[in-house]
């Protein structure tokens, strides 16, 4: 009879002591992000698709069109292409092409680059209708930034 | 040419009740998800209307527009009949409830006779309807809403006898009238009629839970074992219809709660009695009901029945026969 008694009181307190938690959950902020009104910042490590790297002193890309990356790339999805010019040590980039419908997001372009001239994006917008609008020029898109 | 007032107040009432009965069902439903959401400490609806205030009608318009599918081998009349027998009733106890001393549409004697007798054809309903869609989803349901309602109508009852011996009436008006006066006049803290008044508002709330099918005792709806139990083969407004009656029932049991043991219509300092009293106690009592379901889970089928015969049935007997001793006594 003590334990009836005893197992009916410990079972409602417990039951106000769950209302409890709940109620303060109620009056405390909302934690949650409004996704296409607020968004997050990217994490530094995430890793989109590949992006040239803006050479601070020249405002030009850092590529040296050594087409390593485009050896590394197991998808072949990237094109390089670079031309000799007069008083210019080395060669200039003259077209970057990345077929981002075959990249598997690998990143062994990004291991094999010497001077660091390409980058994970942090583009994750990549929603989109025509398969053409993926062939990204990326000497384009970094003008398109300068 | 000359109308009876009587009639005019009678239509004013009628059309009053039902339409507080459908607002009330669509913005509790506005009120469950925002309360939901801020538990889990989300936002919940805010895109249609300012605070998502339109989202009620907007699911309104949806469900109205949707096909009425009535499925092979259902049985026709039963199908049909059964969303309307859980709304009716329920809109038909709001005819006894005292909202204020003056604003009641008709004062029984018997009023909370009446309001039981209604409330319990919403399981007769919902049997019908689960029983007429011959599925088995809805017929486990169905199994499941008359055991349970059978066995928390005991208990319920038993503290509402209680009650009527204290007050001595049945009329809801009556038993308001009594409590009037400050909170220490309520029903609930009567202690001089039987020291376990709080325990046996305790009671009836959780019995009210149980026949209005709230969680944790939703085993009728229960989504994760039946679908949606009884309601599994209802489309469109057919089940618009089902929800609305629920909610409204939910309306009528937390009313009934307010009038049985938290006064009613007083203030519980004394000061300006009235209908916004009465709201303010039935609101919270709702917004407890949810702030209920999103803090358990549900209770299996054992522990329900269990919970019903083996504690609240021997507690509210042990309330009566104290509530009688001391009546007989002082």
């Amino acid at each position: 009879m003590i334990d009836y008694l005893r197992e009916i009181i410990s079972g409602t307190w417990s039951l106000f002591v769950g209302l409890g938690i709940t109620i303060r959950y109620f009056f405390q902020p909302v934690v949650t992000v409004q996704y296409p009104h607020q968004t997050l910042p990217m994490t530094p490590r995430f890793r989109g698709h590949i992006e040239l790297v803006k050479d601070e002193e020249t405002g030009e890309s850092k590529c040296i069109v050594c087409g390593m990356c485009q050896k590394a790339c197991p998808s072949n999805c990237i094109t390089v292409n670079g031309e000799k010019r007069e008083g210019v040590k080395g060669k200039v980039l003259t077209e970057y092409i990345l077929d981002f419908t075959k990249c598997s997001l690998c990143g062994l372009c990004v291991e094999s680059c010497t001077p660091k001239a390409i980058t994970f994006s942090k583009d994750y917008n990549l929603a989109g209708v025509r398969k053409e609008a993926y062939i990204f020029d990326l000497k384009k898109r970094l003008e398109a930034r300068n | 040419m000359c109308v009876d007032p009587e009639i005019i107040r009678l239509l004013a009432f009628l059309v009053g009740v039902i339409a507080f009965a459908a607002l009330n069902a669509a913005y509790l439903v506005w009120l469950e998800r925002k309360e939901a959401a801020h538990i889990q400490r989300r936002i919940g609806p805010k895109e249609v209307g300012p605070y998502g205030l339109l989202q009620p009608l907007v699911d309104g318009i949806k469900l109205m527009t949707k096909q009425l599918i009535v499925p092979a081998g259902v049985d026709p009349v039963l199908f049909k009949i059964a969303p309307i027998l859980v709304m009716v009733p329920a809109i038909m106890s709001f005819v006894t409830i005292p909202f204020s001393e003056t604003l009641v549409a008709r004062n029984l004697d018997i009023g909370l006779l009446a309001i039981f007798a209604f409330a319990s054809v919403n399981v007769l309903g919902l049997l019908l309807g689960a029983w007429g869609s011959r599925n088995k989803y809805a017929v486990i349901s169905a199994a499941r809403v008359v055991s349970q309602n059978v066995a928390y109508e005991i208990p319920m009852l038993v503290t509402v006898v209680t009650l009527v011996m204290i007050s001595g009436t049945m009329n809801l008006s009556k038993i308001v009238a009594l409590q009037q006066g400050g909170f220490w006049h309520w029903n609930i803290l009567n202690l001089s009629a039987s020291p376990l008044m709080p325990v046996a508002f305790l009671i009836f709330f959780v019995c009210m839970l149980a026949e209005t099918n709230r969680a944790p005792f939703d085993m009728a709806e229960a989504e994760s074992e039946l679908v949606a139990g009884a309601f599994t083969e209802y489309s469109g407004m057919g089940f618009g219809v089902f929800f609305m009656g629920e909610y409204a029932n939910i309306v009528i049991g937390a009313s009934v709660a307010t009038i049985l043991f938290l006064g009613g219509w007083d203030c519980p300092f004394g000061l300006f009695p009235g209908v916004h009293w009465f709201l303010i106690k039935m609101y919270f009592l709702i917004f407890t009901v949810i702030w209920i379901r999103w803090t358990y889970p549900r209770t299996t089928f054992y522990g329900l029945l269990n919970l019903s015969w083996k504690i609240l049935i021997p507690i509210s007997f042990v309330n009566l026969i104290l509530t009688s001793a001391m009546l007989k006594v002082f």
